[in-house]
Parts: C-alpha cells; structure tokens; sequence
C-alpha cells in the first residue's frame, strides 16, 4: 500500500492497538517546559508512579521568564516560583534542563531544533500547542495537554486515533518579498481556522521543498493556527544538511545509517490523502491580519473583507478596523519581532537587511526577541544587534515575551502591535492588546515608517 | 475522574464562533502550579471591563442564566493547549459543553478531566440557543450511555459521537495513566525492537 510521510512515521511508532479504540504510540522525544508541567509533576508524585524515561525528556525555561536581566532572580513572584519548581522537578526526575542563563536555554520550538534533538521520522510531544514546528523535519510532533503531558511520563506513550491526511501543496515562486510567514498566513486566511482539526497536514511542492529549515519551522509552526494538529514536510537534502553536526544529532556512521532510512520516508507516489489543497506561489503576496483569529489575514493591499457574521463583527470592534477598509497608514505604536514562528537567524536577518542604515519612527517602540541564547549570540556575532541598535530597535534576551504576554512584555490596552508571532487573540499580548500579524520583513517596515505600509510598492 | 452518566440541567449560552483558550483562561494566570483556583479567572477578560468591574452583559453574569451545560458557538476551545481551560470550566462548574464544533486538543484536555464536550449539529446548535432565548429554564439533558442531547419539554433530541474508549474511561471514572501502566511490558518490547 501506498504510504503517506505521516503514516511512514506513526505506523512505525505504534505499540498496540485497542479494538475501536485508539491505539497506543510511543513517543521518541518529550519536551516540557514550566508552564504546562508542573501539574503532571504533581499527579506522578502523588501516584508514586515514577517517570519512565527521563532520557528522553528535554526541559527549558521559556514561556514565563523575563527578558531583561537574566541573570538576576526574576522579579515576578510566581514566575520565580514556577520556574523554580520546574528546576526541582527536574533534579528530582533525572532530567536534562536548559535554565534560564544556561548557553542552551530558549523557547522550546527553537532550541530543539537547533541542538539537533528533532530529528526526522521520529515522535515528537511537548504541552504547547506549537510544537508542531518540529514538523518541518518530517516529525510527527504535537501539542499535548498536562494530562498526556502525565502519561508520557509514566509511559512514553500516549492514546491517541490516528487523524486524517491533509496535503497542502503551493506551486511556483515566491514573488520578492514573500516570506514563509505570508505563505502559512495566506493559506490560513483562505482554508479557515478549523479546516484541519482532525487531520495532520503535510506541506508540499517547490515552494517548501526550496524552502531553508527556518522559513519550514515557521509554516509548520502555524499548522494549528488552522486547526491542525500537526504539519510536516518531507525530509531532504537541506534537512539533512541542517541536522548534520549539531549538538545531539548522530555523528559519522551513525549519521549516514540515519539518513539512508530518513531518505525512505517521504510520501510515496500515488499516496491518497483524505483532502487535499493545492495553491499557486504568484498569488501570494505580503500579508496582514486584521482580526481575532489567524485566518482572518488579507494580503497588505487588500481591504478588510464585509461580513455580517456577529462572531465577525465582534472581532472588527476589538480591533477598531472597519469592514471594507484598507490597513495600509494605520499608525502602529508597538513592533515584535519574536516568538517561535519567527525568533530564528533568518528571521533577524530578514529584519536588519530591510532596517540596515534606517532609524525606527519615534512612535514606535520595537522589540526584537531571539528565541535562543544562540540566536542572541549569532545576532550579536553576525553584527546584526548593531544595525538594530543604531536603528533604534531593542534587541531583549530570549524567550516567548510578548507572544503571549506571560512575562512583563505586554502591549499596552488598545495598542496595536504588529507582531510576527502566531496568535492574534483577543488580549493575547496584553490585556485589551490589539495584535496584527506578519512577516519579519512587514514587522521591520512597520517599525520604521510608524505605520502600515504597502511593502510590496518598495520592493517592485 | 469523576464519573459521568447522565446529566440534566439549564444551560448558559455563548453564541460566539472561535473561542479560543486564550479567552477561556488568558496566559497572565497560567502562573500557578496545581490545578486549584483557575475557575475564578474562566472568562476573565469577558467577565470583567478593563478596570475590574463586572461586566453585567457577559452571558456568565447575566442572572436569568444557570446550569452547569455551555452552549457554545462553533470551533469552541482553539488555540493554545493548555489544559488550564478545562481545569477553569470545571472549576466554575460546567461539566458538559456543547458546541456544533471542538478544536482537537481542547476536546482531548475536556475528556481527561470528566468535562463532556458534546459535538452537535448546527441546527441543533441553533435549536439549543433558540430554547435558551425562549425560556432561560429550559432544561437539557445529556445521556452519556445513550449519546444523546434532549430538550426536556420538547421532541427535539440528537445523538453525539464519542469514542468508545474515552465513552468508558468518562462513564467509570478511568484515566489513561491506568491503562498505559497496564501496558507496560508491551512497551519495553516495543522499544528493544524499535529500529531507529
């Protein structure tokens, strides 16, 4: 029979299965991080059941910490106290930490991958709904709630119904300027926010095939901003490439054994999907969101869609933008380039490219936030910290800030921000937070004109 | 896990589409360490204005409306994983949810922690808020070993699906960690023969 990736993967992974049931699937890698694990701590704790295998957990710091002054005690009395108990349990359970400070440290969805830790063809959980980034690498990997967060410590298993199929498949060349983040906000905005509940999305065609590991973590990242669980794309050449010699990959030998079976897995031809999408790359352009939830984005030259829905309404009053109107010149106060859709170099790159001899308008307070200690130093080695500091931009210290406002970085009441993070929901950023989402590159030109500009007029 | 049979009371309406984790819990409270407390922030940003007053147009504050059953608009629970939004609805009370739509991980979080999300048709869904807006004491009745959702007082009734695993684990009380524990053996086979 023919096989998808994503069968390729599960089926190699299943343990058991119960009659009209679900079936049990092991899992290779478990990251957790301070939020979503201290309950499972507890519920182990409390049944004396013992974490079965502590080797396969990676923990980091990331959702809840500061991003200033890391290496004082952080400020925030919770916080504190949530981390610290992530440390604890972590001691007490054998398990490998990356702590706040420590050279590996940084939000979960980025370190991982750049320590080599996902790889292709494995199983991948973390309680974070965006761990479906990991796909990029032709991983099974998704969010999990605190309950299998517990049972993958107990078992390294979790029950699960095996989703349906999805393929995306986008055609063509990027026009300039089209970065991987408009590609996922475009596909968003026309399948909706639900359209993959219940399906495991696999991205194909040239455009993700010539895609860098970076612009693939981002369109997978966002899988679950359409409902989603998870996305992924075949493994090849560029991921090998980019997985040979980090940190935890396997080495010599070990590395070649592990690429001829990663070789195995892609899609094969004539496999069937349950539903299937296909898109041209000319059609897409520079995009923005205008409301409450990631499908509503238009490209940057359009205008706000009319719809009589309530649900929609509701969300154009949140947001103060008006149905049939465009965004380009709406005055922006805040810019957040950060988060783990886009946190990584590239991402960097893109920005102090466009910002390099510029200075940002004096409205604008603009936050660049690495997703790793090491994308901080790549930053600052690149020579990138120095472009953005003389162009006014303050580069903070890693973690998710201002993506989901956890720490002290929140967007003030009624301000919009236009961020390159994933959600833009209602008080995501802050309370009463107004979140437009976009590429880096938008992001930038954003932070330098003080306003939305039509990005696509500077570049052609 | 408590355990779930049938279930018969009023129910409290949100007619919106898309609500997220985010609203059901925003992440400012996700600071805690245990489960306890979250049911007082559920809805925190809708419940309260910006200066902390109660907002009286908010469905959960509005008196006419009781009843541990929510009624909500489609793709209810999207967004982020965190359980902490199960934990909040069961901690304010509700232990059903009706929407004509879940999204997969709030579905999942809900059925470990006894909190019934039953996926009806639109219609239904439509019929449901019409029965609210008409008598606010309506009351419904959700039969788990029956799969159905009734109107009390009317012919209106829909069956649900669940799973039929996740339908014994609810109506017994069981939890995965019991199951997977028992499976044990299986799984250290599992992994001596695991190739990669």
């Amino acid at each position: 029979m023919k096989k998808t990736l994503f069968d390729k993967v599960w089926d190699a992974h299943v343990v058991d299965s119960i009659q009209d049931g679900p079936q049990i699937l092991y899992i290779d890698k478990h990251l957790i991080h301070e939020v979503t694990s201290p309950q499972a701590f507890n519920e182990l704790a409390d049944r004396k059941i013992p974490v079965f295998r502590p080797n396969q957990i990676v923990a980091t710091a990331d959702h809840n910490t500061p991003t200033l002054d890391q290496h004082l005690p952080v400020r925030d009395e919770l916080s504190r106290k949530q981390l610290a108990q992530l440390s604890e349990n972590c001691k007490k359970n054998n398990i490998t930490l990356y702590e706040l400070g420590h050279k590996y440290n940084g939000i979960v969805h980025v370190m991982a991958p750049e320590l080599g830790i996902t790889q292709p063809g494995m199983t991948m959980v973390c309680g974070d709904s965006h761990t479906s980034t990991h796909g990029a690498f032709g991983t099974i990997a998704f969010g999990i709630g605190t309950s299998q967060v517990a049972q993958v410590f107990a078992s390294q298993c979790l029950l699960l119904t095996k989703p349906k199929s999805l393929r995306v498949t986008v055609n063509g060349t990027l026009k300039n300027g089209v970065l991987p983040k408009d590609v996922i906000l475009y596909i968003i905005s026309k399948l909706g926010t639900n359209s993959g509940t219940g399906y495991f999305c696999e991205y194909a065609g040239d455009v993700f095939e010539n895609m860098s590991m970076e612009g693939r973590m981002t369109v997978c990242n966002m899988s679950i901003e359409m409902g989603a669980r998870g996305g992924m794309i075949a493994p090849d050449a560029t991921t090998f490439e980019y997985v040979k010699d980090r940190e935890f990959a396997p080495k010599k030998d070990a590395f070649d054994a592990k690429v001829a079976y990663w070789k195995t897995l892609p899609t094969d031809e004539g496999a069937v999907f349950d539903k299937e999408y296909y898109f041209d790359a000319e059609d897409i352009e520079p995009m923005v969101t205008y409301g409450t939830n990631p499908g509503m984005g238009i490209k940057i030259s359009e205008t706000i869609p009319v719809d009589n829905d309530p649900s929609f309404k509701k969300s154009l009053d949140y947001m103060n933008f008006e149905a049939g109107k465009s965004l380009i010149d709406t005055p922006i106060n805040f810019v957040f380039i950060g988060s783990c859709t886009n946190s990584r170099i590239e991402d960097f790159r893109v920005a102090a490219d466009y910002v390099k001899g510029k200075r940002k308008a004096d409205n604008v307070t603009a936050w660049l936030v690495p997703g790793s200690k090491q994308v901080e130093t790549q930053i600052i080695n690149e020579g990138l910290k120095d472009i953005f500091n003389a162009a006014g931009f303050e580069l903070r210290q890693p973690g998710c800030s201002a993506c989901l406002a956890m720490n002290d970085d929140k967007i003030p009441q009624n301000e919009y921000c236009v961020s390159t993070s994933n959600r833009n929901f209602e008080g995501r950023q802050g309370p009463g937070s107004r979140t437009i989402l976009a590429s880096p590159l938008v992001a930038a030109a954003t932070a330098i004109e003080g306003k939305i500009i039509d990005i696509t007029k500077q570049l052609n | 896990m408590e355990k779930f049979t049938t279930h018969t009371t009023q129910a409290v309406p949100l007619n919106i589409a898309n609500v997220d984790t985010d609203q059901i819990i925003p992440a400012r409270f996700l600071k805690a360490t245990d489960k306890k407390g979250f049911g007082d922030n559920v809805f925190r940003d809708w419940r309260f204005d910006k200066s902390g007053n109660l907002n009286t147009e908010f469905t959960l504050n509005n008196p006419i409306y009781s009843g541990s059953i929510l009624i909500a608009g489609d793709n209810f629970g999207c967004g982020s994983s965190r359980e902490h939004a199960a934990w909040a609805l069961v901690g304010y009370g509700f232990k059903v949810i009706v929407s004509s739509f879940f999204a997969d991980i709030f579905k999942g979080n809900a059925l470990n922690n006894g909190l019934l999300p039953v996926q009806v048709s639109e219609s239904f869904l439509s019929a449901l808020f019409a029965a609210i807006e008409t008598d606010a004491n309506t009351q419904f009745e959700v039969n788990l070993e029956t799969q159905t959702i009734s109107i009390k007082g009317t012919d209106l009734k829909e069956s649900f699906e669940i799973d039929p695993y996740k339908k014994t684990c609810m109506i017994n009380g069981y939890d995965d960690i019991d199951y997977l524990l028992s499976k044990k053996e299986l799984i250290e086979a599992f992994e001596l023969q695991k190739t990669d």
